[in-house]
């Protein structure tokens, strides 16, 4: 079965082949990416500049990719002079002028997450080999969104995260390349506990169904522990696995568990779901400890009110932003009307939250580019640390340098019982100030992370 | 030659110089040019098609030999990936334990499930192994969920112990996974006026990998051991009334067939250092399958082909957009273009998975012996006389 036969030239040649295997490595040593390049890694020629739009065009949360990739399309239009501007108008900085970014033109290239963090991760792969992006912006699930920041971290180009709320992101696994401009679990625990215990009582039991990862971990720990230090108490905690669509067998124990509030730590499909199942049940006209039966959902979308449809009136929740902001609160949120009129005008409806937080990040982006006057990751990053900028639509708001996390006003809103239109779906119920959702960088909920320094990659 | 007859010695040189030369074939159109869409010859996408390449020879052995059709192949692959990142993690960022440790786990993980599945043969051995793999699939996704990071998936972090080296850590970055010192993502691009071919460190290691496990692919199919696999396929009764005892022949197959699996999830968490629990679920199992069946049940380069392809669908293909097309067809008449576009639309982006259906069904039906036999085929236009005397063999049974 074995030949073995040393023939001196078969010796020569397998030496031979040897050889040069072990030299291989030394023509990777060389100036990688060389010429064309200076420094960094996918550092843009003279006529244009790609970014990377990462973001779920197929599985749970595909309503809120397409969201956030009109918004992409819309910024890009903006940052090049095309369109009425949107926020280039109102936002503070002054910097933008719509010639591009640093005179180039801005082009993007697109890719499907599928809110998964192994194929999110190919897709970021090909835009940065292959398409030569220098930035990638998206993402519609924390799980996603630590997993395409560790890798923008690796390769050298800056993460503007999109639709994110899990406090892992600026938390345990915060990266000094990524950003987000999106809210967290922690804010809305902070600003959802005092206006649940105003409107429902100091002394309610509540029960927790907790979509099975990192965001629902977080989320269920935020709300807990801010509505505990107002008196309430949790009765059980249940996770739920994220592939689930019938929450009928997770809902029936409720009501026999002595709870008589049900917190749906759940988001998109999952939460569509579980909340129907939930108003199926008949939960919400129940008595329970001699109150009326509540439901919460913490992270509210009007993608998501849309598709529970009914059953969200009522239904108390958080929200990093609403397109009805500066109509009903006046001024402070200057930028919604601006962003709100260009969105509407090209699609003809208006925005969801994280096609704000899209559209936002892309141009805070490219103002801080063209502050620094370099697309060096590092340049970058240290023009957005510490960054206070208005006029975006959420007041006035802070990148803060500790951990890449903005901080602005918290919505607190409640579905309309008879709404008049499928847009309109959500009322403001109160606006959180900045001040009462900020923490201590090194809060416990955020503890175990270091951003390290930033890379730029090659 | 190695121990090799003449013919699979040239097939031997042929993957050879395709792996050597990857990085050219797969980048044959100009970087500026409106076809640079379809250039393949990126590092990431390179690194796929020979790892999904080792994943696809591996079942092979098992499918195309034996006849037994695993469908629960990803969790070796899953195991292999999740214990390279503990590596990693835990002893050093050099790749060479990690991957050596990935292939040892998924083998022993086979020897547990493989001991139990293969009491049962057929339809019973699939479903089998299939529940085994979307057990596997569940703990990793919530229960273990501190040993497998759950649904965010295990990666790297700045504050891992890494016995050997960690003290290497540069200026507050994670280390990147290496050999050596040379890092798996060190990259140089060569130039020949407009057209650019990216040479990675990663790929011609995996490439490596994939060459020894092709070679080793081809000696198992030749040898005894491998004759003996084809006779459990044509007729494991007749064989166990012989006298002869089949059981460790396959238990041995199937062994060899996950750290194959487990190889290509070491070398998937040596290029990119995160494992997740999706590679374990039942659809990546089923994507091998399909691999498999593809390129050609059976033959030692069909498997390769079929992961090729379907890689190059669903990162090439899958990322043509609407806007793309438009640009393609713009020499059309309006009312045409926007026909032609609304024609292609739903067989491009995130349709590929149906322009991959209709290639398998187009395949299976026409080709049932994948694209090995599609290119017989046509080598058969070309060499008539020789073709008569491959028919002839083609058709003589080979069960």
């Amino acid at each position: 079965m074995t030949k073995t036969n040393f023939t001196r030239r078969g010796v020569m040649k397998t030496g031979a082949a040897t050889g040069a295997g072990l030299a291989v490595p030394t023509l990777f040593t060389g100036a990688a990416w060389s010429d064309g390049h200076t420094g960094f890694t996918n550092a843009p020629g003279e006529g244009s500049v790609t970014l990377g739009f990462n973001v779920p065009q197929t599985g749970p949360y595909a309503d809120e990719g397409a969201d956030e990739l009109r918004a992409f399309e819309l910024a890009v239009e903006h940052l090049n002079g095309e369109g009425d501007g949107g926020m280039l108008s109102t936002f503070s900085s002054k910097t933008l002028d719509g010639t591009g970014i640093l005179g180039r033109r801005v082009e993007y290239v697109t890719g499907d997450t599928q809110t998964k963090p192994d194929a999110a991760r190919a897709a970021a792969k090909s835009m940065i080999e292959k398409d030569g992006a220098v930035m990638i912006s998206g993402g519609s699930s924390s799980g996603v969104a630590v997993a395409v920041q560790a890798l923008c971290q690796e390769a050298g180009i800056i993460f503007m995260a999109g639709l994110t709320h899990s406090n892992d992101t600026t938390g345990k696994d915060k990266k000094a390349n990524g950003f987000r401009h999106f809210f967290n679990s922690y804010m809305s625990g902070a600003a959802l506990a005092p206006i649940l215990a105003a409107q429902y009582g100091a002394d309610r039991k509540a029960y927790h169904l907790t979509a099975d990862y990192n965001w629902g971990y977080t989320t269920e720990e935020a709300i807990r522990t801010s509505t505990e230090a107002l008196g309430w108490e949790t009765v059980a905690a249940v996770k739920t696995p994220l592939t689930q669509t019938d929450f009928s067998s997770y809902i029936a124990p409720v009501l026999s568990s002595g709870a008589d509030v049900l917190v749906l730590n759940h988001y998109g499909g999952n939460m569509v779901n579980s909340l129907t199942n939930a108003v199926q049940f008949g939960l919400r006209a129940q008595q329970a400890n001699g109150k009326q039966f509540e439901i919460v959902v913490p992270l509210y979308s009007e993608l998501m009110a849309r598709g529970a449809g009914a059953n969200i009136g009522g239904i108390l929740g958080s929200q990093n932003w609403d397109w009805k902001l500066e109509n009903q609160l006046g001024a402070r949120y200057s930028g919604t009307n601006a962003f709100v009129q260009s969105f509407g005008t090209k699609f003809g409806f208006p925005p969801s939250q994280a096609a704000h937080t899209c559209y936002v990040q892309t141009l805070l982006y490219a103002d801080a580019v063209a502050r620094a006057g370099s697309f060096n990751p590092c340049a970058v990053v240290e023009a957005l640390e510490g960054f206070e900028f208005d006029g975006m639509g959420n007041g006035p708001t802070l990148y803060r340098a500790d951990d890449h996390q903005c901080f602005k006003d918290v919505l607190v809103v409640r579905g309309k019982e008879n709404p008049e239109n499928e847009f309109d779906l959500v009322e403001i119920v109160e606006v959180t100030p900045v001040e009462q959702v900020t923490y201590a960088p090194d809060h416990p909920q955020f503890a175990g992370g270091a951003l390290g320094t930033c890379n730029p990659g090659a | 030659m190695l121990g090799l007859n003449a013919k699979d010695f040239r097939l031997l040189l042929l993957v050879t110089i395709l792996v050597v030369f990857a990085p050219v074939f797969l980048n044959p159109f100009p970087v500026d040019s409106a076809m640079a869409q379809f250039n393949a010859g990126y590092p990431d996408l390179m690194q796929r098609f020979v790892i999904f390449g080792i994943f696809a020879i591996g079942f092979n052995i098992l499918f195309g030999l034996t006849g037994y059709l695993s469908f629960g192949h990803a969790a070796f692959l899953g195991t292999g990936s999740y214990a390279a990142v503990w590596m990693l993690k835990l002893l050093t960022i050099n790749v060479l334990p990690a991957i050596l440790v990935s292939t040892i786990v998924a083998g022993l993980f086979a020897l547990l499930i493989g001991f139990v599945s293969l009491r049962r043969s057929g339809i019973y051995f699939s479903i089998l192994t299939l529940a085994f793999a979307q057990m596997a699939f569940a703990l990793a996704a919530s229960v273990l969920t501190s040993l497998t990071g759950g649904e965010t998936g295990l990666q790297t972090a700045l504050s891992d112990p890494r016995i050997l080296d960690g003290a290497a850590a540069v200026a507050g970055n994670i280390p990147a996974p290496s050999l050596f010192g040379y890092e798996m993502r060190a990259t140089t691009t060569m130039r020949f006026g407009d057209w650019a071919f990216t040479l990675n460190l990663g790929y011609y290691l995996a490439g490596a990998f994939m060459l020894a496990a092709f070679y080793l692919s081809i000696r198992i199919t030749r040898s005894p051991f491998g004759m003996m696999l084809r006779a459990i396929k044509s007729n494991q009764q007749r064989l166990n009334y012989t006298g002869l005892n089949t059981k460790p022949y396959m238990l041995a197959c199937f062994v060899i067939s996950g750290m194959y699996a487990g190889l290509a999830g070491g070398l998937m968490a040596a290029m990119d250092p995160l494992a997740g629990a999706e590679r374990m679920f039942w659809t990546a199992s089923g994507e091998v399958v399909v691999m498999t069946i593809l390129g050609g049940v059976g033959t030692l380069i069909g498997p390769v082909l079929g992961a090729g392809l379907i890689k190059y669908m669903e990162n090439i293909v899958s990322k043509i957009n609407e806007a793309t097309l438009h640009s393609w067809f713009a020499f059309l008449p309006d009312g045409m273009e926007d026909a032609v576009v609304a024609l292609i639309y739903p067989f491009i982006g995130k349709g590929w998975n149906l322009t991959l259906g209709i290639v398998f069904m187009l395949v299976v039906i026409f080709l049932p012996g994948g694209l090995v036999q599609g290119g017989q085929k046509i080598a058969g236009l070309f060499r008539r006389k020789k073709s008569a005397e491959a028919s002839t063999k083609a058709q003589t049974p080979a069960e």
